[in-house]
């Protein structure tokens, strides 16, 4: 598989050299009772500061397995890494100490989770969870950690944090509630966040209020931010690019305008007919045939064959390549001319 | 939580009447008292009219439970077969079993999380399977049988503690005796804590404590532990009276004075004074070790409110 051209670094004219993150050829298998899950089977995809990554995909994709494997809170095992390099600052993280690798959570790199209510501890107060990241990582006291809560909550414009600091995780709205996860990953000014569908649990309304506020303050801290999400409605508006990922691959990758313009891969396309839209009201609504494969037996050769509509023999044989399609632009299809061009 | 309290309190009373009556019916209807007292010899009857009068015996059993409480509200518990106040008995039995029942809570509590929290950490793998099969053992021997095994091989054959509990009953000698009492709890407790556990290991906030950049050991005490140990805190707190009145064998065993020894003395000399008696305190001890627990939950987890 070919190594993504990094042009869209372009994008970003801040960006140094090296990327902030660069994730190399990454193999992550689940033992489970019907045989070895391929969770991801070679992903490769870089993230510079201030640059916003989307990695768009369905459930299973293998999409938040590569975060978690970012994050080091696979559940191994029965997770395992088999093969591949995740580079952070230019070092490999999958050959750091259990420690090392601690003391870059969090500080270094954070993680907003999908469901706020049940990724905040239930019987501890905001205010002790947020506080938390400073005792821990920078020893404060428990004084000094309450005021940073309070001037964190105000930061991602909790009304009245003062006051509610206190409270507890269930005694929030569903969007405060992920505020308040946001001011947790933020807490430490980290170098990159990783957000796990952070909008998914969300009413429609209070998803935009939330993605604002992200795009925001990544601006303000020029974060790298990597956005997981099967939301293609969330992708435009924030993205600088974007990964498509199925079944454990990255099949399509692009500056996120081009994108939504002329996609590169039959997935992609299928994903974007299947948005509704108001000029096709009345009209049956496009969805991919078929299911997403299962991860114990993924179709040999482009594992997207068997839903394809342009497949062809040689589909069922040779997994195919990333070809580079354009500047900053690549498309694991044997037929991606056939597919820009109609 | 104001209003809860009293409401609670109230809900107290008519447990606290069923549960003293049901004694009492069993104890005086089930018995002849007075009989018992002339042991083998049949009484002369008109003495044991006599008796009967004087301990209200001569009225139906509704007038005499009613008479009973009145007398309990007042401070007096009659009197025992020993012809000394069941207050003096209390006086004495209680503290003894009081820290009979603090040693095996302690044992109970700290060794039992403590299994509980290997096993549940180490789920699936040889601790787990270890702590299983103990809890298994001990669940499944007698209380009586495990009293006498270690009472003969620590105790009298090995000579590493006193077989038999001293007066005054000194915490060292409570030891053994106390591992015996609390070891089927101690059995429940570990499961308990280890199913809680296992779950709660699972849970996506445990997931973002990792995230967080914790050290495993906050990530177990802060994070883990505090959630999963809500069930066996209410457990535990029920127990509290189910120790202390449980301790009737474990007591005989090893020759302590208590609660237990002299419920079992009264019971065998029939005397309904000591066994109503003790039994209405511990009642009270553990409807209050109920309440207690309740209002502890709240504390444990704050998405619990009372209104």
């Amino acid at each position: 598989m070919t190594v993504i051209d990094e042009t869209a670094g372009a994008l970003a004219p801040a960006a140094p050299a090296a990327p902030l993150l660069d994730v190399r050829d990454l193999h992550v298998e689940f033992r489970t009772r019907d045989g070895v899950a391929k969770a991801v089977n070679g992903v490769n995809y870089s993230v510079n500061a201030g640059e916003t990554l989307a990695v768009l995909g369905e459930s299973g994709s293998g999409k938040s397995v590569t975060a978690q494997a970012i994050m080091g809170i696979l559940d191994m095992p029965p997770g395992r890494i088999t093969s591949g390099e995740i580079l952070f600052h230019g070092k490999d993280m999958l050959t750091m100490s259990g420690e090392e690798r601690r003391k870059i959570r969090g500080r270094k790199i954070a993680m907003i989770f999908q469901d706020a209510l049940s990724a905040l501890n239930p019987v501890l107060s905001v205010g002790y969870q947020l506080g938390e990241m400073f005792r821990v990582h920078q020893g404060m006291s428990r004084k000094q950690a309450k005021l940073k809560a309070i001037e964190l909550m105000d930061r991602v414009r909790i009304p009245a944090a003062k006051e509610r600091v206190n409270d507890y995780p269930h005694q929030f709205s569903g969007g405060m509630r992920q505020r308040i996860m946001i001011a947790m990953a933020l807490a430490l000014e980290p170098d990159l966040i990783i957000a796990d569908e952070p909008t998914t649990a969300l009413d429609v309304t209070v998803q935009a209020q939330v993605m604002d506020l992200l795009a925001e303050l990544q601006r303000e801290f020029t974060m790298g931010l990597i956005l997981i999400t099967h939301d293609l409605g969330v992708v435009a508006d924030v993205a600088d690019k974007i990964a498509v990922m199925y079944a454990g691959r990255i099949v399509e990758t692009a500056p996120v305008h081009e994108i939504y313009r002329r996609p590169a891969h039959p997935y992609t396309k299928g994903l974007l007919q299947s948005i509704p839209r108001l000029d096709r009201k009345g009209q049956e609504l496009y969805a991919i045939k078929g299911l997403p494969p299962n991860l114990t037996r993924i179709p040999s050769g482009c594992a997207f064959n068997p839903r394809c509509p342009m497949a062809q023999d040689v589909c069922r044989t040779d997994v195919p390549v990333l070809h580079q399609v354009g500047p900053g632009r690549g498309s694991a299809c044997h037929f991606w001319k056939e597919t820009l061009g109609d | 939580m104001g209003r809860y309290v009293i409401r609670r309190l109230l809900q107290m009373v008519p447990v606290f009447i069923g549960t003293t009556f049901l004694i009492f019916v069993m104890v005086y209807a089930l018995g002849d008292p007075v009989a018992a007292m002339f042991g083998d010899r049949a009484p002369d009857p008109a003495t044991a009219a006599q008796i009967r009068h004087d301990l209200y015996l001569d009225h139906p059993l509704p007038l005499q439970y009613l008479h009973y409480m009145g007398q309990i509200f007042t401070g007096n518990f009659g009197k025992a077969a020993t012809g000394q106040p069941v207050t003096e008995l209390m006086g004495t039995a209680f503290p003894v079993t009081l820290r009979l029942t603090i040693v095996a809570f302690a044992i109970e509590a700290i060794a039992g999380i403590g299994l509980g929290l290997l096993a549940g950490l180490r789920r699936g793998r040889f601790a787990d399977s270890g702590v299983l099969a103990f809890t298994l053992l001990v669940v499944a021997i007698p209380t009586f049988v495990t009293g006498y095994l270690l009472q003969y091989f620590v105790g009298v054959k090995w000579g590493l503690a006193n077989p038999a509990v001293a007066d005054g009953a000194p915490f060292s000698d409570l030891i053994l005796p106390g591992v015996v009492l609390a070891g089927v709890s101690l059995a429940y407790v570990a499961r308990l804590t280890r199913t809680s556990v296992a779950e709660n290991s699972r849970a996506d906030y445990l997931r973002t404590a990792v995230a967080k950049g914790l050290p495993r050991r906050r990530v177990v005490t802060v994070h883990l532990l505090r959630n999963s140990l809500i069930p066996v805190v209410t457990f535990l707190g029920t127990d509290i009276g189910g120790l202390m009145a449980g301790a009737v064998v474990t007591e005989r065993i090893f020759n302590i004075h208590g609660v237990g020894y002299q419920l079992y003395q009264g019971i065998l000399r029939q005397n309904p004074p000591t066994v109503v008696g003790f039994v209405t305190i511990l009642v009270l001890i553990f409807l209050a070790a109920n309440l207690l627990v309740d209002l502890l939950y709240a504390v444990l987890d704050p998405r619990i409110r009372y209104a």
